[in-house]
């Protein structure tokens, strides 16, 4: 009964972060509650005695993915960190009925199956030293592969994300006080809007 | 014990959630987060095969949804520097509008 | 000898067994809970007295002295008034973050203590996967600034935010790169066994413990100073630089909220000590043989102390760092130190059969001069530019 009890909990918070953060308005409340809920989903992995990608699902999306949407939330706002407009597009429904659909689509097999209502075998574990020697020996492709797929990601981020080069140089406005000295480079607020 | 069909249940929820919030909503940022919800929901359901399958010695559903964390990180920097990219382009991170595409 | 070494666990032991057979679960998850809570909220009593006397006494003043005998009391006068002042939340802020930031700060945080080993047999929990838990339970702290942050709707408090974001991301690479080394060394994740591999002592006297090596020392500092800046100590306390953003992310907090986020630093700080001391120092051994008759959790009590000791000689010492400076000090030094040193770690691993004089002398020499080399060249990019005389362009 307390897996029953923890998997319930768990799965029901997930739930309703997940629907807060499809549903609100505001976006940053959007960023928290899906930081709640990835987790909810890192609590159902333990749960799921799947220690090590538990800590891992934590570790990236709530300290990483979650952190980044908030300050793209931050970095984007100006127009509508509180949009007063409609916040979904026109032909909501028809998304919302393909959505329906889609969750009957694959819980019906699951009611029907009759060999999915089976329990869990007792005692599974995947230790740590287990999954580093599987991903030194059988998945020592797939890693390396990971390794440069986060590299060309780390690389292209930066690249995508860096100011653009407006077309024409523009000088420092020169003020009045700084008249007869050399403008200093120096970190100016006004410089981080790019003219469209 | 919970039986493997509430996991699924659970994650077809969410990958729904996740699907409708994608497709409905204008702002790219959550679409963004709609898309993670999508690719969690499919975590769980390698998870929770792993852990009821035959072969939980194999360790496969666990690799999987390492390798599977290490690429969403990676398409949320990038997806998010892209968004960081299109509202200094166009000043808005709206996805109804940015249509310039469509003639 | 061993019973005093294991006290705590026996009494413990002995303390569950009173319980009735239903409750013994409960019983000793609360045993292992309450006294983590009860000591470590003690030290933060005490540190935040020591570290104001500490300073005074760095700065050539008394500190604080007039509570008690030698003003020792005074964080319990600092307590009351904290509880007793008025909670004010502004008008315009986000009134439930603004109640729930405190809280997401603090628990993660006591959480990350359960699996420090404070003695023999002295862990909470012994996850396979220790250190990766302590690191995610650290990562919930940014989001609980960030919310801080935004819920005060100020422009100081969102500044104070964003920086603090930005650098406890900036420093939590070199942090856990820095932690690695030992990790593949020791051979595992789990704290007690990263423990239990710096046991023994080297010639009968020397210990073994994973500062004393090339990559050790070196993955020391550079989790030292990334522990720094993670906790928003001085130097790297530009989040809350009182004299720019007036408290940054605590501007619009009072009253209790204040002391949960003060306590929150604190315990965070404590925290990466305990770490720091269990990865590097040894964790609870003692550092001579003829010191082994004293209690683990005394030696473990001792190099946490004095790491703590050292945080506020530094607070003491260092001027804060300009915003750039900080960034540039992470991602220019601290990551590709950090890298470098997980190569130096293989080739000390690589090499762990050379013990003939030579072979050892060879083994140190080449690790240590890699590190050294890789230290100068890149100190001295960083440092490129920094002496020449700074033009200010109002202030003539």
């Amino acid at each position: 009964m307390p897996s029953e009890i923890a998997f319930f909990t768990f799965a029901g918070l997930t739930l309703i972060s997940a629907i807060a953060a499809m549903t609100m308005r505001n976006l940053v409340y959007c960023g928290l509650c899906s930081a709640a809920a990835f987790a909810g989903i890192a609590a159902i992995y333990l749960q799921l005695s799947a220690e090590f990608v538990g800590f891992a699902q934590f570790l990236v999306y709530v300290g990483a993915i979650a952190i980044l949407i908030v300050f793209t939330v931050l970095l984007t706002r100006g127009t509508d960190i509180k949009p007063t407009v409609a916040i979904v597009s026109r032909g909501w429904i028809a998304g919302v009925v393909i959505a329906g659909l889609v969750f009957a689509s694959i819980s019906v097999p699951v009611f029907m199956s009759a060999t999915l209502w089976r329990t869990a075998p007792p005692e599974v574990a995947a230790p740590v030293e287990m999954i580093g020697l599987e991903l030194m020996t059988r998945y020592i492709l797939p890693l390396e592969a990971i390794g440069l797929l986060l590299t060309v990601a780390l690389i292209g981020a930066v690249v995508i994300a860096m100011r653009e080069k407006p077309a024409e140089s523009i000088e420092p406005e020169v003020t009045d006080l700084e008249e007869n000295s050399t403008p200093a480079p120096r970190f100016d607020v006004s410089s981080l809007e790019v003219k469209s | 014990m919970t039986p493997l069909s509430y996991y699924l249940i659970f994650s077809a929820l969410l990958f729904s959630i996740g699907f409708a919030g994608a497709v409905t909503r204008r702002n790219a940022i959550v679409v963004l987060i709609g898309i993670e919800l999508m690719l969690n929901a499919a975590n769980i359901n390698f998870i929770a095969f792993w852990r009821f399958g035959p072969n939980a010695e194999a360790m496969t559903g666990i690799m999987f949804v390492i390798f599977s964390i290490a690429i969403a990180a990676a398409e949320a920097a990038v997806g998010l520097a892209l968004i960081i990219a299109i509202y200094r382009h166009c000043k808005t991170a709206n996805v109804d509008k940015l249509d310039t595409l469509q003639g | 000898m061993t019973k005093l070494d294991q006290i705590f666990v026996s009494t413990k032991h002995w303390l569950v067994g009173l319980a009735p057979e239903m409750l013994q679960s409960l019983a000793s998850i609360l045993l292992s809970i309450i006294p983590i809570m009860a000591v470590f909220g003690g030290c933060f009593a005490v540190t935040t007295i020591l570290e104001r006397k500490g300073l005074g006494r760095i700065q050539n003043r008394f500190g604080p002295n007039r509570v008690g005998p030698f003003g020792f009391l005074q964080p319990m006068a600092d307590g009351i008034k904290m509880l007793t002042k008025e909670d004010i939340v502004p008008f315009q802020s986000d009134k439930v973050m603004h109640f729930l930031a405190p809280i997401v700060l603090t628990v993660p945080i006591w959480l990350a203590f359960s699996v420090l080993p404070f003695g023999r047999n002295m862990v909470a929990v012994d996850f396979n996967a220790g250190i990766l838990f302590f690191f995610a339970a650290g990562a919930a702290s940014e989001l609980a600034v960030f919310m801080a942050g935004w819920a005060s709707q100020n422009k100081y408090s969102l500044m104070g935010a964003m920086r603090a974001m930005a650098q406890m991301i900036s420093y939590e690479v070199p942090l856990v790169l820095s932690a690695i080394p030992v990790i593949m060394i020791a051979g595992s994740l789990s704290l007690p066994q990263i423990v239990e591999a710096q046991a023994g002592y080297g010639a009968g006297w020397f210990p073994q413990w994973h500062v004393f090596t090339p990559w050790g020392l070196a993955g020391f500092g550079l989790f030292l100073v990334a522990a720094t800046a993670e906790s928003n100590r001085s130097p790297f306390d530009l989040p809350e630089g009182e004299s720019e953003l007036i408290a940054g992310f605590l501007t619009e907090y009072s009253g209790f909220k204040y002391a949960l986020f003060f306590l929150g630093e604190y315990l965070g700080l404590f925290a990466i000590s305990g770490l720091a001391v269990t990865l590097f120092l040894g964790g609870w051994h003692a550092p001579l043989p003829i010191l082994e008759w004293l209690p683990s959790w005394f030696w473990f009590f001792v190099k946490f102390a004095s790491l703590i000791a050292a945080f506020i000689w530094v607070r003491g010492t260092m001027p804060r760092l300009r915003m750039d400076q900080l960034l540039n000090l992470s991602w220019k030094f601290l990551v590709p130190l950090a890298v470098l040193n997980l190569f130096v770690t293989a080739v000390w691993h690589f090499s762990s059969n050379w013990q003939s004089f030579g072979g050892l002398a060879a083994r140190w020499l080449m690790c240590g001069g890699l590190l050294a080399a890789a230290y100068v060249l890149l100190g001295r990019s960083l440092s490129r530019g920094q002496g020449t005389p700074r033009k200010y362009t109002y202030a003539e």
